[in-house]
C-alpha cells in the first residue's frame, strides 16, 4: 500500500444557524493515497462540498461545529492553530472553486493572481522566479501565449481559460492535495473534457492527489481509481470506481447511475 | 505617439463623447494650471498692498481688479485656490484613509468591533459635518493646518460607511474565499485583495468630497476660522469681499466663480466617471 498522505476519520459537520442544530455531513472517512485521484458523487445538497471545504479548512471561521479527525502530515487540520493551517493551505492543499467565473479576482491581472501563493509560501523567491514559474505553469495548464495571458485581467478570458487559471494558480506551489469542487459544472462538454485530460495530466506529472467532487457520474468514471457516494450527508459507498459503477450495492448509487443521460437517437 | 493619436480618434469615432467627463477634465484642469502656474509666477504679490489702486474694476492691469487694500485680485485668487486645494486634498486624504482603514476592519472581522466603531461613526454621522469641523477647530485652533485635520475627521464617517459596505459586498466573493484558501493572511486580503475592488464606488465618492470639502473649509472660512491673513484661502477673501459687493462687484464676483468653477469641475468628473461605469 502507498503512503497515506489524508487521513479522514469519523468527521461530522454541524450547523448551528437556525434554532435547531443541523447535521449535514455523518462519520465521513476517507484516506487519500499519494497520487490518487478519489471522487466524491452525489446529488446537490448531499454534504460533499462541505466535506471538502472541511478538509481544505475554510469551515473554520462558521458557525458549526466539527467532530472527528482529519490528519495530514501529523497534525490534525480541525484541532491545529491558524497559523499552521495557513501553513499548509495554498501550499499544500489546494482547492478549485465550481465557478470560474467569480472566483478570479476582477481588478488583479492573470499573473498576479497565478503567483500570489509564491508570495505568501515562498518568500525567498526573486519577482524574476516568479514571474518565469507563472508563466511555465500557465504554459502547463494548456494556455496558447502564457506571456500575453500574464498580463491580461480576467474579464477578457473565457470561462475555460479562467479554470485553466484558477488551476494553475492551484498547482503553483505544488501541492500534495488537490480538491476540485465541481470544477467543470460551470463549462461545457468540450472544455470540461480538456480540463479533465488536464488534471489527469498534472496527476501523472506531479503526484498530486485529487479529490474530484462531481454529480457527473460518467466523467468520475473515467477519472477516478476510487469513489466515495454520499447521499443526505452519509457516505453510502465506497470501492473502486469499476466495482461501484459495474456492481453497484446500494439502491441510491443504481438509481444515480440509472440517471446518466444517454443519447438514444 | 501615432498610437496615441489613433486611440484618441478611435474614441471619438466609435464612443459617444461623454460630455460631463470631458467638461469636468476642462475646468479641473484649468484651476490646477492656475495653482501650478501661481507656483511659479503671479502678475503681482498678493499680499502687497497698494493704496493708490484700491477697489478697482477689472481691466488689463488687473484682470479681476483690486481689494479693498489694493492687493491685485487675481494674484490673491491664484494664491488663494492653492491652499483651498492643498485643504481640500488634505482633507478628502485623511478622511479616505482613516474611513478606509475602520471601514475595512468592520466590514471584514464583523462582529463586536463592528457594532462599537460603527455606533461612533454613527454618533459622529448624527452631527452636520460643518459643525463637527467647528467642535474641532474651536478644539485645535486656527489655522490650515488644524482646518485640514478638524474637516478631515469630519469627512471620516462618510467614508467609512461606504468602504464598509463595500468590503461587506466582497467578503464572501468566491474570490476571497479562494485566496483565505490560498492562505493569505488577513490583512493582506483586506488591503490587497479587496480595497481595489472597492475603486469603482470610491473614486466618484473621493471626487464628491473634494467638492464638499472645498465649500466646508469656504465655510469655515467665511465663518473667520479657516486659514489666517494675509495668505487668505477663497472662502475668507470670499468674506472680507462681501462687503463691498455693491461698490465694487467684480472682486466678490470673481472670487465667487472661482470657487464655483472648481465644484463644477469636480462634479462633472464626478458625474462622468460614473456614466462611463453605467455604460
Amino acid at each position: 500500500m502507498a503512503d497515506i498522505i489524508l487521513d479522514v476519520s469519523d468527521l461530522n459537520i454541524e450547523f448551528h444557524d437556525h434554532d435547531k442544530p443541523e447535521t449535514v455531513v455523518f462519520d465521513f472517512d476517507l484516506t487519500l493515497e499519494k497520487g490518487e485521484i478519489v471522487g466524491i458523487v452525489g446529488e446537490s445538497g448531499s454534504g460533499k462540498s462541505m466535506s471538502a471545504l472541511a478538509i481544505a479548512g475554510l469551515l473554520k471561521r462558521h458557525a458549526l461545529t466539527k467532530t472527528g479527525r482529519i490528519m495530514f502530515d501529523g497534525h490534525d487540520l480541525l484541532t491545529c492553530d491558524r497559523d499552521t493551517l495557513r501553513s499548509y493551505q495554498g501550499d499544500e492543499i489546494a482547492i478549485i472553486f465550481q465557478e470560474p467565473m467569480t472566483s478570479l479576482n476582477p481588478v488583479k491581472k492573470i499573473g498576479w493572481q497565478v503567483e500570489e501563493c509564491l508570495r505568501i509560501h515562498h518568500k525567498d523567491m526573486s519577482k524574476q522566479e516568479r514571474k518565469e514559474k507563472a508563466v511555465n505553469m500557465l504554459d502547463s495548464v494548456g494556455i496558447h501565449e502564457p506571456e500575453k495571458v500574464y498580463n491580461m485581467y480576467p474579464h477578457e478570458l473565457s470561462g475555460g481559460m479562467r479554470q485553466r487559471v484558477m488551476i494553475a494558480a492551484a498547482m503553483i506551489a505544488d501541492p500534495q492535495i488537490l480538491i476540485a469542487d465541481e470544477p467543470t459544472t460551470a463549462l461545457d462538454v468540450t472544455v470540461q473534457e480538456q480540463i479533465v485530460e488536464l488534471l489527469r495530466k498534472l496527476n501523472r506529472e506531479k503526484q498530486t492527489s485529487i479529490i474530484f467532487i462531481s454529480h457527473d457520474l460518467s466523467l468520475v468514471s473515467r477519472l477516478c481509481q476510487r469513489v466515495l457516494v454520499m447521499n443526505k450527508g452519509y457516505v453510502v459507498e465506497t470501492g473502486k470506481t469499476e466495482d461501484v459503477f459495474k456492481r453497484p450495492r446500494e439502491e441510491y448509487t443504481k438509481r444515480l447511475i440509472a440517471a446518466i443521460p444517454k443519447i438514444d437517437i | 505617439m501615432k498610437k496615441f493619436f489613433d486611440n484618441i480618434f478611435r474614441y471619438k469615432s466609435n464612443k459617444k463623447i461623454n460630455g460631463y467627463m470631458v467638461a469636468g477634465s476642462i475646468i479641473t484642469g484649468l484651476i490646477i494650471l492656475m495653482v501650478i502656474v501661481g507656483l511659479f509666477y503671479m502678475p503681482y504679490d498678493p499680499t502687497k498692498m497698494d493704496s493708490s489702486c484700491k477697489l478697482q474694476g477689472i481691466s488689463l492691469k488687473h484682470i479681476m481688479g483690486t481689494d479693498n487694500m489694493g492687493r491685485d485680485v487675481f494674484s490673491r485668487v491664484m494664491y488663494g485656490s492653492r491652499v483651498t486645494l492643498l485643504i481640500a486634498i488634505g482633507t478628502v486624504t485623511m478622511g479616505v484613509v482613516i474611513g478606509s482603514i475602520i471601514g475595512a476592519f468592520t466590514g471584514y472581522y464583523g462582529g463586536m468591533l463592528d457594532e462599537v466603531l460603527m455606533r461612533i461613526i454613527d454618533a459622529l454621522f448624527a452631527f452636520p459635518s460643518i459643525l463637527l469641523a467647528l467642535v474641532f477647530v474651536s478644539l485645535f485652533g486656527t489655522g490650515t493646518y488644524q482646518v485640514i485635520i478638524s474637516l478631515g475627521i469630519a469627512f471620516v464617517p462618510s467614508f467609512a460607511r461606504i468602504v464598509r459596505s463595500e468590503v461587506l459586498r466582497c467578503r464572501n466573493m468566491d474570490y476571497i474565499e479562494s485566496a483565505r484558501l490560498q492562505g493569505v493572511p488577513d490583512l493582506r486580503i483586506i488591503f490587497v485583495h479587496i480595497i481595489p475592488n472597492t475603486k469603482d464606488t470610491m473614486i466618484p465618492s473621493i471626487l464628491i468630497g473634494f467638492n464638499n470639502a472645498v465649500l466646508a473649509e469656504a465655510g469655515l472660512s467665511y465663518l473667520g476660522i479657516g486659514s489666517q491673513p494675509p495668505y487668505a484661502s477663497l472662502g475668507k477673501m470670499l468674506s472680507d469681499a462681501q462687503s463691498y459687493m455693491f461698490t465694487t462687484p467684480s472682486y466678490v464676483l470673481s472670487i465667487g466663480m472661482t470657487i464655483v468653477l472648481m465644484i463644477l469641475g469636480f462634479a462633472f468628473l464626478g458625474e462622468g466617471l460614473g456614466k462611463d461605469k453605467r455604460g
